[in-house]
Parts: structure tokens; C-alpha cells; sequence
């Protein structure tokens, strides 16, 4: 009997084994993300965990650093008007009458290859083109492919794209490259069961579909996925011979996970939340790095402009002014997260100081709303002469648990000048749904992510407030319709003098600050928890992610 | 016995035909669609964009025709594709079915093999300081959410004495052998399955003790004692038996609930189950994924009562499956 517990015992202790020693593995990192990546063709759906992992398996042709300056990846020099490798044309006759101007742009791609030796080529850059611009190849946004109407190409890896339009943004060339050798049989077989029967999904391990420092060898899926170093890569050689992403998607666990050494770093980009790492950092800042990157992701709350209330822009900026931002900013996120003026983060070149900026003033917000008639209080809510109750719903995200604090601050700010104020928390799906249709009825509270240098057409624009007639898919929720803002738009996109290009910003962000079809809140920052001995790790704040640069990454004791 | 298998097979068919079109129409219904979705986190998508994915999907005709088209094909044995992962819905969900069959099939043999013999202990021994102190642990184990047990279980085992992995499969280091690996497997499971166990072993003790406590107040076991047996014959040959009976239709029925419903415990530990797949699926409108795996789901609890029927039969004699009268 004896011998058996003892035997139970040392069993239980073989099993029992500490896991937080992870010694033999200097040459790994294990990394956690909480989200599980879909579909991995990079055309097929957009998806952050999709591109944290992708982009160290590939690269884009150009993409934004750090900075926020765009550079190559893929290409050796970034095509500009100043350099020659771009210029403004005049396109042929479309046969409809009118001239029209478009732009060439040259491009080299840099000496690549993909993991089964095939060189990386404008076969490649042609086909990628051919998938995003064939209606059935499932491509979610097909507008960047299909402003591209001819490709020229000169060699294996020289080719002139022409640009159906005059726009700044020419150079941005974001696309990940399709290997047509491998995926181009496949699409050419039945382009409508291209999204089904891509290589990227039958078979993701292939090496052939990797052109990066790394190549997926295997995936467990909702689990991890392990990389290794691409022996074709012609880069920089990565310091890690292997790397592991693992899937934790409740935050909790992935701090637990974090803490007994089973995760050595959790991508900021998709990681612990800012309250948990501001908790995380005051426990544990004497081993970890926690870097507070500002992104791109606007906090902000829509005000549907149907709404006869919030019609008026004297309520709108009354409602802003009544806000302390500051408080909340500081209060909640430990002053980290930066108040927003506008869509345009201050880090955005083209973020104009111009434009008004509300500070918190409710003796103003007050003054507002009684010239808006809104000057009788009865039951401590204010009313108008026809009796309208300045009773506005707020909607948000339930699950957020930030958000439906803020939302809680909001309420009761509101209430000090009258404001009656009724939090609507739905689960995201019917939230949006709600937005996207424009049924809700007051003010919406939710995150867009912008990019640098961004047009905001999608949100300000006239012709993006979504309706029945263009399938529901704008995104200019409050309704906002402003010609003046509409032309500032259009010619922003169209204006290849980055000063001029300025003033037009500064006239949208002047013009968006005015009517306040949104009211901004902060600019959300992402936390990164880094272990002090892991180097090289450099948090974007923008789309593109620190993992494009994944071959820095090293240990330095 | 055939005869009552194949009507209930016959059942079964109808049952999961049925349910096929409640949870097709139910999801079809739901606010929004995956172009929605697809809109909300891509602002360059265009209405013409929308319009074409949404013929592309069939999204554009009506939800009985949808239901219609997705029936004939998954009569031939195509269940589609998850939109999400682009793969066959039976490639996605086989491994995660698997997976959560191991999680959820370990703790159940776990919490069932210490239930039985902890509830009929308890009930043979009511109201002493033993039955109390099982009592308190069952109802510790009822009311404990499994979240805060899987969080106190991480921050316990694997933060502070850092014996066991805080989550996740085994990722055996490549050219390890498979006892490395199923040992590695074994300690990743540990946490997962004795959360899940803790979970259940109140409720199926507080059942076994519930029914013994009811049959050993029968009047047979009454004269079974004056009779002259032996407790443990007592026990386990005339009052276990008819204790099981109720014991089982829980049993059984819990099981096809833990299929889809030990989402929370395969959340904390980043167990990739078929939970956690059905509940993602829903949230992001990936209907096949979610109508198959409700579908498996449905499918295990009529099986589970199925086994639940078969199982009074062999612990009752009094009990027939036909339609002979007795």
C-alpha cells in the first residue's frame, strides 16, 4: 500500500513539474494574442489577429513605421512625385467624353523569395490584382485592386501600376502578395470557390505561401500557431528560431498566463486591456516594460441627427462641453489615454490645431442649451417651450467594461445640466446593427479606427450615410450632410501638395469641430507589456502592426 | 429491442430535421449579417462591395430558400463552409469536438466516480459531521462561477507554485516523444478537467445522496434489514440499484450539455472546444459553424437520454422498453 501512494506520489510530481522554467527555449518566444485568426488568405477578410500573425510570414509593399512615415517593405525605394517614380496622366478616352487624370507609379520589388525558392514577381503582384478585382473571389474590399486599370509589367520584378485617379495616397500600396504559383491554378479552376479552396486554408503550412522571416509550421486551431524561421528570407536574419502564438482570449487568464512564465510576451496590439496593464504595471514594473503607444482607434460618440433634439448643434456642443474628459482620462485610464479634439489623432501630420477644441465648461454647455430653448427644468431635466424633454439614449457595447464606465461618468456629468440621460448596453452584433441601419435613436457610443494621413470620407461624407440604396455600407451614422464638408473631402483626396493637402485637412477637422455630428473622447492607447530582457519590439499605434518588424526581436539580458 | 431503437432513430432524424430549421431561422433572424460584420471593421468596403458579397453568400434571397438549399446540400453530405475559417464546417469542428470530448468525457468520469460513492456515504451516514462537511463542499461547488474556480485554480497552480501550465494544448518540443507529449497533454488538462469536475461533483453528489436517502426509506429495505442482510448488501444490492435509476437521467443529460456548454471553463484555459467555437460563431453570424454545432450539440443530448432509456432498463427489470404490458 506503501509502495503504491509512493508511487502515486512521484507520478503526481513528474506531473507537477514547474513549467515556468522555460531555460531551453532562448531561441523561442511564446507569444499570446486573444483573438483567433480566420481565414488566412490576406485578401479574404480583414482581421487584426490575421495580420499580427501574417505580417511575419509576408509584407506588404509599403506600410506605415513606427513614425507614421510610410516606407517600403516589399519594394526597394518608395515610389513619389518628387523622386520621378510617380507621376500625374492623362488617361485614355473612356468613350463616356471628358478628359480624366490618373497617375503611374513604378515599383521595384526587393529580392525576395517565397519559402519554397519560387521568386517573389509581378506574376505575383498581377495576380494578387486579378483576385482583388474578380466579383467572385470573396474580396471584402475591392476598391484599392480595382483603382488599378492596368499593370505594365517591365521584368520580373519592375512593373508601372496606372491609378484610375489623382490622389494622394498613390504610394500606399498595403496589399500582402498572393504566390500565384501555388493559388493560381486553384482560382483559376472556379474563381467563386476561390474563398473556399485557397491554399492558405487546405493547406496553411505550406512553405510556399511565405515569403517573410517566418513560415507557419504548424497550427492548432483556437490553440496556437508555431513559426520558424524561413531559410529563403533574404532580410535581416530573425533571432528567433521559433515562435509560438497562442490563442488566450479571456484577459484574465492571459496575465495569469503571463505571470507563470507558460506566455513570455502578450502582443500589445491585441493583449491586456489599458486598466489591467496600469494594474499589471504598478505590480509588476520592476520586470516588465509597459509602453502606453497611442493609436488610431478614436473613442467617440455619434448623435443621429434625425433625432429633433440633437439636431440642433447648440445641444450637440452644449453635451460636449459637458463632458470633463479630463477626469475620465485621468480617473479611469490614469491620464494615459490622449482626450481627442477630432477624428485626427495630434500624432496625425495632418491633425490641425485650428479647429475649436471644447475643455470642460458647463456654465457654457448651460448657456448653450437655453438658447436652444432648452431653458425650463422641471424634475431636474430640461425642457423646450413644446414641452420636449432633453431625454437622449445612449447606446454603447455591453461586455465593455471601460465603456459602460464611461458611459455611467457621461450620465451623470449630463445630469448636472439637465440632460437626461438613458444607457442602452446591447451586445455588439445588435449595437452595430442598430447603427449601421440607423435605428438608433439618440447617441451611440464606439471606436473607429483611422489611419495616418486618413481622408475621413467614410464617416463624413454625404454620400456615406448608409441607407437601402447603397446596401447599408456607409459610415456616416449621425446622418451628417454638409456640402461645404464634401468638397473639402473630395479635394483632400485629390491634392498631391502635402501643404495645400494641410489646409484641406484643417478645413474638415475646422468644419467637423463646428457641427459635431460626433462627439470625440479619447484616442484609446495600446498597452504593451514587455519583458525588460526582450528587445526590439516597437509598437505602430497604427494598422500596421510591431510585427512587421518581428525579425528585431531578441533576448538581451 | 430493434424495433424501439430503430423508432427512436426514426425520432431522432425528425427531431434534428426540426431543429435544423428552428436554429437556421432563429440565427437567420438575429440582427445583422456577416456583410454587416464585414462592413464594421473594413471602412474602404463599398456599397457595391456589400451588395456583391451578399449575393456571393446567398444573403440576398429569402431564409426559407436559404434553409432550403443548405438542407439538400447537407443531405449529400455537404455541410458547407465556415465563413470565418474558409474550411469545411466538419474540418473546424471535428478537432474541437475532440477536444471538448476529452475535457468534458475525463471530468465526467471524474465527478460521476466520486459523486456515486460520495452521495451514497453521505446518505448512509445523514446528518454526522461527514455528511455536513460534504454538504458545504457540494454547495461550494454549485455556487462557485466556474470562472472565479478556473481564475483561483490559474493564480494557485500554475502563478504562485507554478506546477502546472495556466492554459492551453500541449506544444511538445519538435522531435519529443509521444510519452513527452501525453504527459505535457495530461498536465495542460489537469486545471481544465478538475475545474470542470468541481463544477458538477456538487450537483451529482447532492442527486446520489437525495435518491439513496429517499430508497433507504422504503419499506423493502426495511424488511430487507429485519430480514438479517448485511449493510453493505443493503447498500449496494437493493437500494443502490433503485437510487440509480434518477441518478442516471441526470447523468446522462448532462453529458450532451457539456459538449457545448463548458464554454466558460474552455475560455479561461484557451482549451479550443466545441463551447467556445458555437458561441464565437454565433457572434460573428458564421451560421454553418453555428448550426452544425448546435446541431451536434442537440444530437448529443438525444443520445444522452437515448443511453438514459437504455440504462433503466438494465438497472430496473420492472422497466420495458416495448409496448408489452406488464
Amino acid at each position: 500500500m506503501i509502495r503504491r501512494l509512493l508511487s502515486l506520489g512521484f507520478a503526481f510530481c513528474a506531473l507537477a513539474a514547474p513549467v515556468a522554467n522555460r531555460a531551453w527555449a532562448k531561441d523561442e518566444l511564446v507569444l499570446a494574442m486573444t483573438q483567433t485568426p480566420g481565414t488566412w488568405n490576406p485578401l479574404i477578410s480583414s482581421m487584426l489577429a490575421k495580420s499580427l500573425i501574417s505580417n511575419m510570414t509576408a509584407r506588404p509593399l509599403t506600410a506605415y513605421d513606427a513614425d507614421w512615415k510610410l516606407v517600403c517593405l516589399a519594394c526597394t525605394k518608395l515610389p513619389t512625385l518628387q523622386n520621378g517614380k510617380a507621376r500625374v496622366i492623362d488617361l485614355p478616352d473612356d468613350g463616356k467624353g471628358g478628359s480624366k487624370k490618373g497617375m503611374e507609379v513604378d515599383v521595384e520589388l526587393r529580392d525576395l523569395r517565397w519559402g519554397d525558392g519560387t521568386p517573389v514577381s509581378s506574376k505575383d503582384v498581377a495576380f494578387t490584382l486579378e483576385v482583388g478585382r474578380h466579383p467572385l473571389s470573396g474580396v471584402a474590399s475591392s476598391e484599392g485592386y480595382k483603382r488599378v486599370i492596368k499593370l505594365d509589367v517591365k521584368d520580373d520584378r519592375r512593373f508601372t501600376m496606372t491609378i484610375d485617379r489623382v490622389t494622394f495616397d498613390y504610394n500606399s500600396i498595403g496589399f500582402l502578395l498572393l504566390p500565384a504559383h501555388i493559388e493560381k491554378p486553384i482560382f483559376d479552376a472556379n474563381p467563386a470557390e476561390y474563398r473556399n479552396k485557397t491554399a492558405y486554408d487546405t493547406s496553411s503550412t505550406n512553405p510556399g505561401l511565405a515569403f517573410g522571416p517566418y513560415r507557419m509550421v504548424e497550427i492548432v486551431p483556437g490553440s496556437r500557431i508555431a513559426l520558424e524561421q524561413n531559410p529563403t528570407w533574404t532580410g535581416q536574419k530573425p533571432y528567433f528560431k521559433r515562435i509560438v502564438v497562442r490563442i488566450i482570449e479571456n484577459t484574465a487568464a492571459l496575465e495569469a498566463n503571463l505571470l507563470s512564465g507558460s506566455v513570455d510576451y502578450v502582443l500589445g496590439e491585441l493583449g491586456l486591456s489599458l486598466d489591467q496593464a496600469i494594474a499589471f504595471e504598478k505590480r509588476h514594473g520592476a520586470k516588465y516594460n509597459v509602453v502606453y503607444k497611442p493609436a488610431l482607434i478614436w473613442e467617440h460618440i455619434d448623435a443621429n441627427l434625425d433625432n429633433k433634439l440633437l439636431a440642433d448643434r447648440r445641444v450637440r456642443q452644449a453635451l460636449l462641453l459637458a463632458i470633463d474628459r479630463k477626469a475620465i482620462s485621468e480617473k479611469l485610464f490614469d491620464g494615459k489615454q490622449p482626450i481627442a479634439h477630432g477624428g485626427i489623432s495630434e500624432l496625425d501630420p495632418m491633425f490641425s490645431r485650428a479647429a475649436r477644441q471644447y475643455g470642460y465648461d458647463p456654465a457654457a454647455a448651460r448657456k448653450l442649451l437655453d438658447e436652444a430653448g432648452f431653458a425650463t427644468l422641471r424634475n431636474n431635466v430640461r425642457q423646450n417651450a413644446a414641452g420636449d424633454r432633453l431625454s437622449i439614449e445612449l447606446g454603447t457595447t455591453a461586455g465593455n467594461r471601460v465603456r459602460e464606465l464611461v458611459a455611467q461618468v457621461i450620465q451623470s456629468q449630463l445630469r448636472q445640466i439637465g440632460v437626461e440621460v438613458r444607457i442602452k448596453a446591447e451586445p455588439p452584433r445588435i449595437f452595430f446593427e442598430a447603427m449601421g441601419r440607423r435605428t438608433y435613436t439618440g447617441l451611440g457610443m464606439y471606436a473607429w479606427v483611422q489611419r495616418p494621413e486618413g481622408v475621413p470620407r467614410s464617416s463624413l461624407h454625404s454620400k456615406e450615410i448608409p441607407s437601402a440604396e447603397n446596401a447599408w455600407s456607409g459610415q456616416n451614422y449621425p446622418g451628417y450632410a454638409n456640402p461645404e464638408m464634401d468638397k473639402a473631402l473630395d479635394a483632400a483626396e485629390r491634392e498631391l501638395d502635402e501643404g495645400k493637402r494641410r489646409v484641406l485637412f484643417a478645413e474638415i477637422q475646422r468644419l467637423a469641430a463646428d457641427d459635431l455630428p460626433s462627439l470625440p473622447l479619447f484616442f484609446r492607447v495600446d498597452p504593451f507589456v514587455i519583458p525588460k530582457p526582450l528587445k526590439g519590439v516597437v509598437p505602430t499605434g497604427t494598422l500596421n502592426s510591431s510585427t512587421l518588424w518581428v525579425e528585431q526581436w531578441r533576448w538581451e539580458e | 429491442m430493434t424495433r424501439y431503437l430503430a423508432a427512436r432513430a426514426v425520432g431522432m432524424l425528425v427531431t434534428l430535421t426540426l431543429m435544423s430549421f428552428v436554429v437556421y431561422v432563429l440565427i437567420g433572424l438575429m440582427p445583422g449579417d456577416p456583410i454587416d460584420m464585414m462592413i464594421a471593421g473594413d471602412p474602404k468596403m463599398t456599397s457595391a462591395d456589400a451588395a456583391r458579397l451578399r449575393a456571393l453568400y446567398g444573403l440576398d434571397k429569402p431564409l426559407v430558400e436559404r434553409y432550403l438549399a443548405w438542407a439538400l446540400q447537407a443531405v449529400q453530405g455537404n455541410f458547407g463552409y465556415s465563413r470565418s475559417f474558409g474550411q469545411p464546417v466538419l474540418t473546424v469542428l471535428g478537432p474541437r469536438l475532440l477536444n471538448t470530448l476529452t475535457l468534458a468525457g475525463l471530468a465526467f468520469v471524474l465527478s460521476a466516480g466520486i459523486a456515486l460513492p460520495l452521495g451514497i456515504w453521505a446518505a448512509a451516514h445523514p446528518r454526522s459531521r461527514a455528511d455536513y462537511l460534504i454538504n458545504l463542499f457540494c454547495f461550494a461547488g454549485i455556487s462557485a462561477p466556474p470562472f472565479w474556480l478556473a481564475l483561483l485554480l490559474i493564480t494557485l497552480f500554475a502563478v504562485f507554485l507554478g506546477w502546472l501550465p495556466a492554459g492551453g494544448m500541449a506544444d511538445p518540443r519538435p522531435g519529443s516523444s509521444w510519452i513527452a507529449g501525453l504527459g505535457q497533454q495530461l498536465r495542460h488538462l489537469a486545471l481544465p478537467v478538475l475545474t470542470l469536475t468541481l463544477v458538477q461533483l456538487g450537483t451529482y453528489t447532492r442527486f446520489m445522496r437525495g435518491a439513496m436517502i429517499e430508497v433507504l426509506r422504503q419499506d423493502y429495505v426495511r424488511t430487507a434489514r429485519a430480514k438479517g442482510a448485511s449493510e453493505r448488501r443493503v447498500m449496494w444490492g437493493h437500494a443502490f440499484a433503485n437510487a440509480l435509476a434518477p441518478v442516471l437521467t441526470i447523468l446522462a443529460l448532462s453529458f450532451g450539455g457539456l459538449l457545448s456548454g463548458a464554454v466558460i471553463t474552455e475560455t479561461m484555459f484557451a482549451w479550443p472546444g466545441m463551447g467556445k467555437a458555437i458561441y464565437q460563431a454565433i457572434l460573428d453570424n458564421d451560421y454553418n459553424l453555428a448550426l452544425i454545432g448546435l446541431l451536434v450539440a442537440t444530437f448529443a443530448t438525444i443520445v444522452g437520454n437515448l443511453l438514459a432509456d437504455l440504462a433503466y432498463v438494465w438497472v430496473d427489470p420492472r422497466v420495458s422498453l416495448g409496448n408489452d404490458r406488464s
